[in-house]
């Protein structure tokens, strides 16, 4: 198996009484499509806070390629290769499509605008660049979320939901794009389309009430019995 | 050369035709308006394009005013030597502020400055004996000279003052056009979504208010040297408050937004106070018509409905 790229231990973060993670062990090992997986609160899109640094921890260590990124706040470790793209669409809605690319495209050196042109080809929105971001469709609109992590160069792409209110076709073209991104990068997949997981992941964890229910490859969860009574229902 | 960069150098040619045809009084005007303009332009950059809402903006204009000023008249600096000082004092004050202010984001933000700015205020009361207070203290005509430029004399003090405009407005243009620009308003429009991109948002924000404070302490300090006056008015919260009027009314985060505000507002109070002493009803009726019809101002409206382009 690859080297590991991110080993996060005993990440923990407790909102009130609420543990929405608690004690979370993760290895992502480097070129991998890993997916996160697990019911509705169970404290995926937490645990990608804490790595992306939005969401403090409470305890726990986080170590990208060798560094300890445990303290650093969320910038300095985009800074670093991590690229978090949101659950909710966050793009700047007031702002053209090429301006909200050009902010990633923008932290690397090189032509601007062909970078930024060539970003958006690679979600097939290179057509609507002079478009004010808001007025896109959904569908698009997702694209672009995406198109601005890729265009960020990161080592580890972190994807909260991103097929959610995809189309089908939408769907399928994502698809290619994750597969295109290995083994360059690595992908941790925040995902409820089980077919999607099942499809792109080499490697499944599912949480449950904030702890690791189980790790394994797609064939190991699915014949997991508690994975089974917990989560996919049988 | 673009479209951008031929409408600025039209501006500002055209205002320096205007020279030559407007009456004195105009004249006078004119240069007074040129010279807020590049205040309401530092105002701009912190609040139209970064989205930091001050209250206290007058004080780094009263820094460049007072540094520049104070040097002249007590300790004997030239004009000349003494105008960077207001500059540098305009950044310097926004530096030590912003690393504290901007650690509040706001309302708090608009408290903490506003707070800053009356410590100022009082803090040019207190030492009345250098300041003379509300009063103020007129600097001589000898301390207004740079080289052959008498800065009291009219044809001279408007081409200095067009000078720095011009300077100051094409800064603006490239900065707004500049990578630093984009990420000014990507704070403005969305700091959760700006971090996640890599960028800290309290460098960006303090880079910006360092850069207002250098704008509005020149407009101050070459405001105190061209007309001869250095006074507290100038950093009392009224002061504060207009630039927010003035960059609302031309225009939040348009380049030419902020000298078309200065100038409107100059003349509705000039017009207005001609026939009623309550020319600030005037002023209020007229701001509540922009924010009811065009709450982007008036470059705002011509922008989101005519102008796509303009920067």
């Amino acid at each position: 198996m690859a080297a590991v790229i991110l080993s996060a231990r005993r990440l923990t973060r407790h909102f009130g009484g609420v543990k929405a993670v608690d004690g979370v062990d993760l290895d992502l090992h480097h070129g991998e499509i890993h997916a996160l997986i697990g019911p509705n609160g169970a404290g995926k899109t937490t645990l990608v806070g804490l790595l992306s640094g939005r969401i403090a921890m409470q305890a726990g260590t986080i170590i990208l390629g060798g560094e300890d990124i445990s303290r650093l706040p969320a910038h300095a470790r985009v800074a670093r290769g991590i690229a978090y793209t949101f659950q909710i669409t966050s793009i700047y809605a007031r702002l053209s499509v090429f301006d909200n690319v050009a902010l990633a495209v923008q932290r690397h050196s090189g032509d601007l605008r062909a970078g930024t042109l060539a970003a958006l080809a690679r979600v097939g929105l290179d057509h609507l660049a002079d478009q004010r971001a808001g007025t896109l469709a959904y569908g698009h609109q997702r694209l672009l979320e995406i198109a601005m992590g890729l265009a960020l160069r990161p080592r580890l792409l972190i994807l909260d939901e991103p097929t959610q209110g995809l189309a089908d076709a939408e769907i399928a073209t994502f698809k290619t794009l994750v597969r295109g991104l290995v083994p360059a990068a690595t992908v941790l997949l925040i995902e409820h389309n089980m077919d999607v997981v099942m499809d792109l992941a080499q490697n499944i964890t599912v949480l449950n009430s904030g702890q690791v229910l189980a790790t394994g490859t797609p064939a190991q969860i699915r014949a997991n019995p508690a994975v089974q009574a917990a989560y996919l229902g049988g | 050369m673009t479209r951008d960069l031929a409408l600025h150098l039209a501006v500002i040619l055209a205002l320096a035709g205007l020279s030559m045809v407007l009456p004195p009084y105009h004249h006078t005007n004119t240069a007074r308006i040129l010279l807020l303009a590049v205040y309401a332009m530092g105002y701009n950059i912190a609040f139209g394009y970064t989205g930091l809402l001050s209250l206290g903006h007058a004080l780094f204009f009263g820094a460049g005013m007072y540094a520049t000023g104070l040097l002249t008249h007590h300790g004997g600096w030239s004009a000349l030597a003494a105008l960077p000082m207001g500059l540098l004092a305009g950044g310097a004050l926004a530096l030590a502020i912003g690393l504290l202010a901007l650690r509040t984001a706001g309302v708090s933000f608009m408290i903490v400055t506003l707070m800053f700015a009356q410590a100022g205020y009082l803090t040019v009361m207190y030492f009345t004996s250098y300041t003379r207070g509300e009063e103020g203290f007129n600097l001589a005509r000898a301390s207004r000279v740079i080289g052959p430029l008498d800065l009291s004399q009219d044809s001279t003090r408007y081409a200095v003052a067009l000078a720095i405009f011009g300077a100051a407005l094409l800064g603006q243009l490239v900065l707004v056009r500049s990578r630093l620009g984009r990420v000014m308003v990507a704070m403005r429009e969305n700091e959760d979504r700006s971090r996640m991109l890599g960028y800290d948002p309290f460098r960006v924000k303090l880079a910006a208010l360092v850069l207002s404070g250098v704008y509005a302490g020149t407009a101050g300090a070459a405001y105190g040297v061209m007309f001869g006056y250095v006074g507290a008015s100038f950093v009392a919260t009224q002061f504060s408050i207009l630039p927010l009027l003035w960059v609302l009314l031309g225009g939040a985060g348009t380049t030419l937004g902020p000298v078309l505000g200065v100038a409107l507002m100059f003349y509705l109070i000039d017009i207005a106070s001609s026939y009623t002493t309550a020319h600030l009803a005037v002023i209020g009726g007229a701001l509540l018509v922009l924010v009811l019809f065009a709450p982007r101002g008036v470059l705002g409206a011509v922008r989101e409905r005519w102008v796509r382009w303009l920067p």
